[in-house]
């Protein structure tokens, strides 16, 4: 009995000091961004900063968009099979515009990035521990977190709400496709309902979640760099901690992130 | 005055005392080699001397700064006059040798493209590399990689150069060439070098005095003579190679004795 309190006692300050580095390095990360600003600030982060936005944002874009035309195809078919038995099919448009731009897309995108990028962010980091170039950062007196995190936060920050965009455009490009199909809508005529259906509080909304996973992929994926000690074992398991924990801190920030815009913005 | 100097040091992790009151003085210009077994604490110790570390309780004094209380605007400053060539190498892989030596002197001063340039050159041709910098550290050998280290930490012109393990896992001939890269530097630049290491052909060839490091406590520190002749019998055991008694016929038996007890026990 006692033996099942110390676990749980130990696992809940594990958490809590897990979620507390999590804050303390976000602070510092926000510290240290000016220096990651274009013109503002260092020349040779402002370079790292675009090479990890073609990274996390270009390089994945064939992978998102596909990723979101199959989703959007998806949502289209299982809402059309639903609201055809109520002879609601035009619904299908609002299922998809609105579903896509308040919830699929930026989901949808942060899952994605996660697996690629977040992962990408712990082992480059965690190898960088295990080779003692964190080290010699250090003594160089260049701030790791400055140097490494600061240029990948504000990549993140960027490209990922405009992955999200992309996203939300090949997600509504599917859904048109099968009101093509299987209705012969007209796809300006789709495009034109599609406008009527959302409004630019769901893009909005839709966005500031996309901010909210940029910001748990980044700073997750780094901390769990951060974190190895010892040899490549532990950076095989950071990679992996990485993608799990973002990924469901993602999901749990996107249920309270929609709970919050449920009850406060009326339309 | 010493530049650097080691007052009562004591390192614990999680109550296991890894350095026990250290003292050490280090004067400007002289070659100090610590010596020392793996788990002696020469790394720990190398550790606290470069600031990546603090203490438990005690103070590393560098230029007249105790550099493990002083702030950490403070620390950078002193970092500057410290270069650090680490065990691994630790140049950074995504940059080539040539951009290595110039990351800090791109970050840490405001000189010309050009000058950098040179700079890097010169120092990339005193340690012999001067026609591999546009190689990546992973086209490099074991030993080139070492060379580029320690050109790395002499970019900035530090007082104090500081190798970790400098001939570790190199061949007698490369190794041998090291040694005499440290002399040469020594000569030409007048630096405070330290060098751990456990190779005792190289502590001698290189070094002006010797500390000898033992579970934490200093054994011996003096000249290569006066180490050469001493007495104290763990210095003879390093000196004379003479391994641990391990193995001893009576810790067997007993431990045989104390297993048969449990077995009848449990019967």
């Amino acid at each position: 009995m006692a033996n099942i309190l110390e676990n749980v006692g130990r696992r809940t300050l594990n958490d809590l000091d897990y979620v507390g580095s999590l804050n303390i390095q976000l602070w510092a990360t926000l510290r240290a961004m000016k220096t990651a600003l274009p013109i503002v600030g260092n020349r040779y982060r402002w370079q790292a900063t675009l090479r990890q936005m073609l990274e996390i944002g270009y390089d994945a874009l064939p992978m998102v968009s596909l990723m979101a035309i199959c989703t959007g195809f998806i949502l289209a078919l299982q809402g059309a099979s639903e609201l055809r038995r109520f002879g609601a099919l035009h619904y299908v448009i609002d299922l998809v515009a609105v579903g896509f731009t308040r919830e699929l897309g930026p989901l949808l995108t942060a899952i994605a990035v996660s697996g690629r990028s977040g992962s990408a962010f712990a082992a480059e980091i965690g190898t960088m521990k295990v080779t003692e170039e964190l080290d010699s950062l250090r003594v160089m007196a260049l701030e790791p977190i400055e140097f490494v995190l600061a240029p990948k936060f504000l990549a993140a920050l960027i490209s990922i709400p405009c992955l999200t965009i992309m996203s939300n455009f090949f997600g509504i490009v599917a859904g048109g496709l099968f009101m093509f199909f299987s209705t012969r809508l007209a796809p300006l005529l789709y495009f034109r309902y599609v406008l009527e259906s959302i409004a630019l509080r769901d893009v909005i909304t839709g966005l500031i979640k996309s901010v909210a996973f940029a910001t748990i992929i980044a700073h997750v994926g780094c901390l769990e760099g951060f974190r190895v000690h010892g040899g490549p074992d532990s950076v095989g398991r950071s990679t992996t901690g990485a993608v799990v924990k973002s990924t469901f801190l993602v999901i749990v920030a996107d249920a309270v992130f929609t709970a919050i815009f449920y009850f406060t913005v009326r339309p | 005055m010493p530049i650097i100097s080691i007052r009562d040091l004591v390192v614990e992790y999680d109550e296991r005392r890894v350095l026990d009151g250290l003292n050490l003085d280090i004067e400007p210009g002289e070659t100090m080699v610590l010596l020392g077994g793996s788990g002696s604490g020469k790394s720990t110790l190398l550790r606290q001397m470069i600031g990546l570390e603090r203490p438990t309780s005690g103070s590393v004094i560098v230029k007249g700064v105790d550099i493990s209380r002083c702030s950490s605007a403070e620390l950078k400053k002193i970092r500057h006059s410290i270069g650090v060539a680490f065990q691994s190498a630790a140049l950074f892989n995504s940059l080539s040798v040539e951009n290595n030596v110039a990351l800090p002197l791109r970050e840490h001063t405001k000189l010309a493209p050009s000058i950098i340039d040179l700079m890097v050159w010169m120092k990339l041709a005193v340690v012999g590399l001067a026609d591999f910098g546009k190689l990546l550290p992973q086209e490099l050998s074991g030993g080139m990689k070492k060379r580029g280290a320690v050109a790395r930490a002499l970019a900035l012109d530090p007082e104090i150069l500081v190798l970790d393990e400098p001939s570790a896992g190199l061949d007698p001939i490369v190794a041998a060439e090291l040694d005499e890269l440290i002399l040469l530097l020594k000569e030409a630049f007048q630096m405070t070098v330290i060098v751990v290491t456990h190779e005792m052909p190289s502590a001698f060839r290189i070094a002006d005095r010797i500390a000898m490091l033992y579970k934490g406590k200093f054994i011996s520190v003096g000249t290569k003579d006066e180490i050469k002749a001493s007495q104290n019998p763990r210095v003879r055991q390093f000196l004379d190679r003479i391994p641990d008694d391990m193995a001893k016929a009576t810790a067997i038996a007993d431990h045989f004795e104390k297993y048969l007890q449990t077995q009848e026990t449990h019967q």
